[in-house]
């Protein structure tokens, strides 16, 4: 159990079943007057947030949460299929699951999946991905219309600004938290 | 955690609040930290200590020094309370006390105006010729120039919060409105003292002779910060007697044994008409240094330690 004063920004509770994670925390305390603790929630499973006002006595249940390194094998019919790399157990996620992760994600990538109880909902990938750039407009060399960047697409069909050298069929590092370019990669 | 300019700041801070109070007669006290029984109060919780208990505020030890016949006293001191942690709470922070014989609320209202001023000039490399006109943090401008703006409860919850505080007290939510409709507002083009609270939520403080009612206290909001809790002081024994006991109460009720501070009650007749004020030190620096928050502007937090 935690109770309120356990509250932080990151802390992950148990509300009538469904985990949730505290996204913003405010203590508040009236001179002379009781605990407030000002809660604002974001629900693991439907993303639904909300805020909450708890006092000193408030109780929560740990969520039954466990992270598992698994491998994605394929896609199906909106399925992401993916495999325990210690157990070999196959389970699959939605498409609405996976959200903004489907601009990184390639055939064999591993990922840690986070599962509440038997139930997995959510991925988190590696911070760092290469992917194979395969839309790009030639660089003209010597160009000197001052433009610094241009736009590519890569494999997954996520587009992004990289510097004008950049070519197709070159490697790229992308950053999955922000989606943005860090470097050419040599293979 | 602050660097060394930082706390070459701090200490300047706390030099400037001396200097303050002793060029005005005060005398500077240093009351032990560490009791064997403490004011009941139902929403503060200590730390034990062996068979006593860290003080959550030096107000005990200091109004058993105004009977003993001090008349000005101040003190800078830590003080400790359980389970507070915040942009504007640690569990030990330093706080400013002092206490003026004579004089009711609204002087030390007054008082609070120019040692706030004062402070001000002195850390913003003024000079008494050009003080500290305005304050800045975080979204507000705060113009200190006093007179400073006065607010009353009742005034406050009706302005705000459209609501009749009465009510709100027989809610139950008076806090909670207070800090989520109420607070954000206070003092953001102006420092404000908001007095005159329901006469349950000031245990220490004298009941007023105009509205019975409510209780002479006052809290100082700059910036939407709560900065300082004032009152002229209750110095009747039976009366102290009767609020500790309903404090008391609530505390056995949540399953808190306490006993109460009979030297202190058995000393307080000998007090006479007071008024006194804590404010938190640590909240100060950060106004005034422009700080995020208090753990910015203390040498260590606990995590660091």
């Amino acid at each position: 159990m935690y109770t309120a004063s356990d509250l932080r920004k990151g802390l992950k509770i148990q509300i009538d079943g469904e985990p949730y994670i505290v996204t913003e925390f405010d203590f508040s305390k009236p001179g002379k007057g009781q605990a407030l603790y000002r809660t604002k929630m974001r629900n693991m499973i439907t993303g639904i947030q909300f805020t909450q006002t708890y006092r000193s006595n408030d109780k929560f249940d740990r969520p039954n949460l466990e992270e598992r390194n698994m491998q994605f094998l394929y896609a199906q019919d909106d399925e992401y299929h993916f495999m325990d790399t210690v157990s070999f157990e196959q389970i699959f996620l939605t498409k609405e699951q996976l959200g903004d992760n489907l601009s990184f994600l390639i055939d064999n990538m591993e990922v840690q999946v986070l599962f509440f109880g038997d139930r997995p909902i959510d991925v988190t990938l590696p911070t760092f991905v290469n992917l194979e750039v395969t839309v790009a407009d030639p660089w003209a060399k010597g160009d000197t219309s001052g433009s610094d960047t241009k736009p590519v697409t890569v494999e997954t069909g996520f587009q992004l600004q990289v510097p004008p050298f950049v070519e197709k069929g070159d490697k790229i590092q992308i950053d999955t938290r922000t989606g943005s370019y860090i470097t050419r990669v040599k293979e | 955690m602050l660097t060394p300019e930082g706390l070459r700041q701090r200490s300047n801070l706390l030099q400037a609040i001396r200097s303050f109070f002793l060029e005005r007669d005060y005398i500077e006290v240093d009351t032990p930290l560490r009791l064997p029984v403490l004011i009941p109060e139902s929403n503060l919780i200590p730390f034990s200590s062996e068979d006593c208990y860290l003080h959550t505020s030096p107000e005990l030890c200091m109004k058993r020094l105004l009977a003993r016949g001090c008349t000005r006293i101040f003190q800078i001191c830590h003080c400790f309370r359980k389970e507070e942690h915040g942009r504007l709470h640690q569990s030990e922070f330093t706080m400013l006390e002092w206490y003026h014989k004579g004089w009711d609320y609204f002087d030390l209202m007054q008082q609070c105006e120019a040692l706030i001023c004062t402070l001000g000039r002195q850390l913003s490399h003024g000079s008494a010729s050009s003080p500290l006109q305005y304050l800045s943090w975080r979204d507000c401008r705060v113009a200190l120039t006093p007179p400073w703006n006065r607010l009353t409860v009742t005034e406050a919850f009706q302005r705000y919060a459209g609501r009749d505080v009465g009510a709100v007290l027989r809610a139950g939510n008076f806090d909670e409105i207070l800090v989520t409709e109420i607070e954000p507002h206070l003092g953001r083009e102006r420092p404000v003292f908001l007095h005159d609270f329901p006469v349950e939520l000031g245990s220490l403080a004298r009941r007023s002779r105009q509205n019975p009612a409510v209780a002479e206290r006052f809290e100082l909001y700059i910036a939407g910060v709560e900065l300082a809790n004032g009152f002229s002081e209750l110095v009747d024994p039976l009366e102290q007697r009767h609020r500790f006991a309903l404090e008391q109460a609530t505390l056995r009720a949540a399953g808190r044994e306490v006993l109460l501070p009979e030297k202190f009650l058995a000393e307080l007749r000998l007090v006479g008409e007071t008024a006194g004020i804590a404010l938190g030190v640590d909240r100060l620096c950060m106004l005034l240094m422009g700080s995020p928050d208090i753990a910015t502007v203390t040498p260590f937090i606990f995590e660091e330690l």
